[in-house]
């Protein structure tokens, strides 16, 4: 196919380059410097798309963001998918390949045109609420179907190739909009020396200056903005961002900027010949002052049939003609209520194309461009209006008709005007999107007729986004108020530039024109389009009021005016004008919805950014993580740490499972001697005068008499007398300490401590630092682990010297060292502590020693068994923010009679907390021994009572113990200490029931003999 | 995402440094066993949830490590003053209006005072009573 609507000449085209595409399997050529819709529209390409809900034939309407229609899937590849781009927005690459996100099997003959066809009767607003509710059952089922037939983009199925990645940034002013207003608000801003970004979405900034008729200092408008943008790009104290869209606004002017760096070259970096650079990026700016210089949309007026392919807004007419030099048809009508939207039609006839007629809805337009077109020698008919467009597949005519906008009804004859485009103007919305992300809400302006921003501290509006129109006026204003923000973040000298010379066009006032009358009652005439995206009507806003939708919030949830992608750009203050004719009320009145983040759509990938994969959540790694992956370690996530969970051994060429490691470590540890990499453990480095007293303030037990030398076991509570978490704290000096906590805990606790410490008692002279990552720790534990640790230590390892409980200072394998004796094994156990740098030398030397003993290593899941073995808790698995001490059987550990209130003492003298049914830690014996219980398998007493059954507690910890040849398991169960020996019963979800039996928690050695040989 | 000025490192910091903790100058009887049950479940439990002028307790976690106070708004967003622990606000739901008056926002065309500091210690010799 040939260009058949390209002009010979114009445009910011490059004729010299040419570029070939695919859309919905056509091959087409364009220019570079085209967008993809104006590529399609120089070839004639008059469908795009099916329409959302109606399935209607939809050609392009605008030219910019605000574009309806021309939303595609686009990409060459799988991988490649992008889902909802918009035409207007997509330049033109070599190689493109899209198609119309709706229709299938093509948008010329779709398949559910049918439901479209009979549509008018059948699916009014609301239709999915009232078809498709009952029964509740279905909707799954009905969703499936709408949405297939909807056709919504869809998301790619391979992973994407590319990488995306966040800038945060910081700034004096930031520019959103690169039009006038907002070129010479930069332009103040920078050379008063404030840091800028200026940033744009389109390809080329400009804005409205590069398809403007009018000239700037005798210039063509564009080469002013040329001029600018190059001043801008000398600066050193200014960044250009083009392809970017500012796309929220967050409190604080914290702006969100999304950056297209590569789509406009190639569907991937690569294939752009940019292999690993970023596709993407999204800058997070914290700026002093922000300018809005979003300028405005311009409306397209409701008429019958508006939708057909072939109705354009008269702006975009402009743009396609002086931007691309595309013409989009033959013979134009432009319908319009202003005087702006006369120069379509004298872009028109310039182009050497014949303009039918141009309808104005005024009696007595006088404007300049009014007498240019006059003069021109085109038809102008006034006090009139485009009634409907005809025409199926593309409009072949427009049917004019004298209209009293006052009483909402045609007065005349109707002419029928052959043609097949219909360009339509019913005034300017300005784009108060980012202005309304933090809840304002937009002020209707009568003089205007349009919404302005609300005030937003921070922001400053420039130019058409708080309705200052005319070129001249609207670079002045920009100047004005970029150096009006430059002063306000903090350069007092910031003055406006000299604005150059812009020669004032006289226009006559618009007329306030939303929604043509038809001859026929609205419900009656043909389909009349306010939100061409979503398809909603003038008659379903109509039909909503009418059924008692008054609050403008819920005509547009009842309608779905304003919806999705589109977020009202071009059919909101329609819609808004409708609902305000049919409630007899002001727009102002009726009130305006807010918008919300994202102004157009954002990838995925940017919002990413680089944190996906290993790259989603930081990793932690002990010192001896390099050894662990050597001995093939399986690992486990724990917080953010990457622990070994066990470690398999290929047995007779074949790699162990996790049961068989497990049983095999855990009877090292039993028999022999074992070693657990404990690091991730928390530490917490305690120190000054009243430390003591403060352990005694946090910990629900004694602490007053803890020698230097000496260990001791504690709880923490919150205040309301819960466990929080519990760990070792040992007495390094008089006024110095080392607690643990556990590893997931060792933030929160360290928060804790300073919370307490800072809030309720800053007089106690205390200080906490985190020493987490400064020691690694090895657990050495086994009846073999004096014998092993004999070879490596200096230390007197006599187990009348060395306690339990005891910690000494010494060397092991000739580094400096803490050796703690406490036990989470129950056997005889040594925790070695030394720089973490010496870490990995010291766990070498104890397994060359070791070998001869068989020296184990073992991961989290032996830990587990081993200390559930022994009920030993675990906080935050056995316990879970509803558990005492008492509850835990842990009365020993609980100091009622210290004389400071310790966190939690108040709440454990409730008579809630001394009830004996509450729900106590017990273990459970499973009847069947080969039964692992479920972890959070639910306890009753009576298998046989109809659900719902009364639940009396819950499995907390269950494991396989290879040494009791049996499943055990640790459970919280209502009254569970005065039930030893009794049968419960723990139904499952495959309708199976288990038994088991209340018994100890301590499973093995229950005197504790073995963690004092 | 807010923007906060720590008290005690006397800088502008990103939100996600830090970590909000709940009301502020709430006051942990001081002879716990004295009250009530009710009164301590009124300690622990109940907080305000006013819509306006509220003071937080916020922690600088990725910074300094230190909790502070916040006065903010809860329906604009807005944070109208930060200040140390053991200080009081000098905006209140009482005076915000005076306060909004006498101009303590935006002193230095940011988005808050910097709350009970030295240079501020005049406005709230002015606070109504």
């Amino acid at each position: 196919m040939t260009q058949s609507n390209r002009l010979n000449q114009g445009g910011r085209i490059d004729r010299s380059r040419r570029l070939s595409f695919t859309f919905n399997g056509q091959q087409y050529t364009g220019f570079a410097g085209d967008t993809l819709a104006s590529a399609l529209l120089a070839n004639g390409v008059d469908i795009v798309n099916r329409s959302f809900k109606y399935s209607r034939p939809r050609g392009i309407t605008a030219a910019g963001p605000e574009e309806p229609n021309a939303i595609v899937q686009l990409g060459a590849t799988e991988a490649a998918q992008v889902p909802n781009v918009r035409a207007t927005q997509q330049a033109l690459y070599d190689g493109l390949v899209a198609r119309g996100t709706n229709g299938w099997p093509n948008v010329q003959r779709d398949v559910m045109s049918w439901v479209g066809k009979l549509g008018g009767s059948f699916m009014p607003p609301g239709f999915y609420y009232k078809t498709f509710m009952a029964p509740a059952s279905m909707w799954m089922t009905y969703e499936k179907f709408i949405r297939k037939g909807a056709g919504l983009g869809r998301a790619p199925t391979e992973a994407d190739p590319d990488i995306y990645d966040h800038f945060n940034q910081h700034c004096d002013v930031l520019v959103i909009g690169a039009g006038p207003a907002g070129l010479a608000a930069a332009l103040s801003a920078a050379r008063a020396g404030a840091r800028v970004i200026l940033c744009d979405e389109q390809e080329e900034m400009g804005g409205s200056l590069l398809d403007s008729r009018e000239s700037i200092d005798g210039e063509p408008a564009s080469a002013w903005a040329e001029q600018a943008v190059a001043e801008l790009g000398g600066l050193a104290n200014v960044t250009l961002l083009p392809r970017t869209t500012a796309n929220g606004y967050h409190d604080h002017n914290f702006v969100t900027l999304h950056e297209r760096r590569t789509e406009h070259l190639a569907d991937t970096a690569a294939g752009a010949g940019r292999e690993g650079e970023v596709r993407a990026r999204l800058h997070r700016v914290r700026a002093g002052r922000v300018v809005l210089a979003s300028g405005s949309h311009e409306r397209p007026l409701v008429y019958a049939n508006n939708d057909v392919p072939g109705n354009l807004v008269a702006g975009a007419v402009s743009v396609y003609i002086r931007r691309y030099g595309v013409v989009p048809g033959q013979r134009l009508v432009l319908s319009t209520n202003n005087d702006h939207a006369y120069r379509a039609a004298l872009d028109w006839q310039e182009a050497g194309r014949e303009v039918v007629a141009v309808v104005d809805s005024r009696a007595k337009p006088d404007g300049d461009l009014v007498k240019q077109a006059r003069d021109a020698g085109i038809r102008v008919i006034t006090g009139s209006a485009v009634m409907e467009a005809t025409g199926s597949q593309r409009v072949s005519g427009a049917k004019v008709v004298a209209i009293d906008t006052e009483r909402f009804v045609v007065t005349g004859k109707v002419e029928t005007l052959e043609c097949d485009t219909i360009a339509s103007s019913g005034g300017y919305s300005p784009v108060v999107h980012l202005a309304s992300h933090t809840g304002k809400r937009p002020q209707w302006r009568d003089d205007l007729l349009g919404f302005v921003p609300g005030e937003v501290k921070g922001m400053h509006f420039a130019g058409g986004v708080h309705g200052v129109y005319a070129l001249g006026e609207t670079l002045t204003d920009g100047a004005d108020v970029g150096a009006e923000a430059a002063r306000a973040a903090g350069f007092e000298e910031a003055a406006a530039i000299a604005v150059p010379e812009v020669a004032v066009r006289q226009e006559s006032p618009t007329s306030a024109l939303y929604q043509i009358p038809h001859e026929k009652p609205p419900l009656r005439a043909p389909k009349q389009f306010v939100d061409l995206q979503n398809d909603v009507t003038a008659a379903a806003v109509e039909l909503a009021t009418r059924e008692g939708f008054e609050s403008i919030e819920h005509v547009k949830r009842y309608t779905a005016l304003g919806f999705g992608t589109d977020q009202g750009k071009l059919g909101n203050i329609n819609g808004m004008a409708i609902a305000a004719r049919c409630l007899n009320r002001s727009i102002p009145e009726v009130g305006t919805t807010v918008f919300r983040p994202n102004y157009t759509p954002v990838s995925f990938g940017a919002i990413v950014g680089r944190h996906c994969r290993d790259l989603f959540d930081p990793e932690r790694y002990t010192a001896l993580h390099q050894w662990h992956v050597e001995n093939g370690a399986e690992f486990e996530d724990v917080g953010q740490w990457k622990r070994p969970w066990y470690f398999p051994r290929r047995v007779n060429g074949k790699l162990e499972t996790m049961h068989e490691a497990v049983a095999r470590e855990c009877l090292a540890v039993r028999r022999g001697v074992g070693i657990l990499d404990a690091s991730t453990l928390g530490k917490i480095d305690i120190q000054g005068p009243d430390a003591r007293e403060f352990l005694g303030r946090v910990y629900t037990n004694k602490w007053a008499k803890l020698a230097p030398g000496r260990v001791r076991y504690g709880l923490m509570c919150k205040d309301d007398g819960m466990l929080m978490d519990d760990g070792t704290t040992s007495c390094l000096a008089e006024n110095h300490f080392l607690m643990t906590t556990t590893t997931g805990g060792a933030a929160g606790v360290l928060e804790w401590l300073e919370l307490w410490h800072q809030t309720e008692w800053p007089e106690l002279q205390v200080y906490f630092n985190s020493v987490t990552d400064h020691w690694a720790t090895m657990t050495v534990t086994g009846p073999d682990a004096r014998k092993l640790m004999s070879e490596v230590t200096d230390i007197d390892l006599d187990r009348e010297q060395f306690k339990f409980m005891d910690w000494k200072e010494g060397k092991v394998a000739g580094v400096p060292a803490r050796v703690f004796r406490i036990s989470f094994t129950g056997e005889l156990a040594f925790e070695i502590n030394v720089q973490a740098n010496y870490a990995m030398h010291v766990w070498k030397a104890l397994f060359a020693h070791g070998e001869k003993y068989d020296l184990t290593p073992y991961g989290t899941e032996t830990m587990h068994v081993l200390r559930a073995e022994k009920g030993l808790i675990i906080a935050g698995q056995d316990t879970d923010g509803s558990v005492t001490p008492e509850d835990l059987g842990m009365h020993w550990a609980v100091g009622y009679d210290k004389p400071f209130s310790w966190i939690g003492q108040r709440a454990l003298t409730r008579p809630d907390t001394a009830r004996e049914d509450r729900k106590q830690l017990v273990g459970l014996k499973p009847k069947d021994p080969k039964v692992v219980l479920e972890e959070g398998a639910q306890i009753v007493l009576d298998p046989e009572q109809k659900i719902p059954m009364t639940m009396m507690g819950h499995v907390t910890s269950s494991y396989y113990s290879p040494v009791l040849e049996s499943g055990f398991a640790l459970a919280v169960l209502k009254g569970g200490r005065n039930r030893m020996g009794e049968t419960v019963y723990l139904p499952m979800s495959d309708g199976s029931v288990h038994q088991a039996e209340v018994v100890s928690t301590v499973f093995i050695d229950p005197k504790g003999e073995r963690q004092n040989v | 995402m807010f923007h906060i000025f720590c008290p005690y490192c006397q800088e502008y910091r990103e939100e996600e440094e830090f970590h909000p903790s709940g009301q502020a100058h709430l006051v942990r009887p001081a002879d716990p066993a004295s009250v009530s049950d009710e009164e301590w479940g009124d300690y622990l439990f109940f907080r305000d949830n006013p819509r306006g002028i509220h003071h937080e307790m916020w922690v600088h976690r990725l910074g300094c490590r230190k909790f502070f106070n916040i006065t903010r708004d809860t329906a604009t967003y807005e944070i109208l003053e930060t200040y140390r622990m053991g200080e009081q606000p000098s905006i209140t739901a009482a005076n915000a209006e005076v306060r909004r008056e006498q101009g303590v926002q935006t002193a230095d065309g940011g988005w808050q005072t910097v709350g009970a500091q030295p240079e501020n210690s005049r406005l709230n010799e002015e606070t109504p009573s």
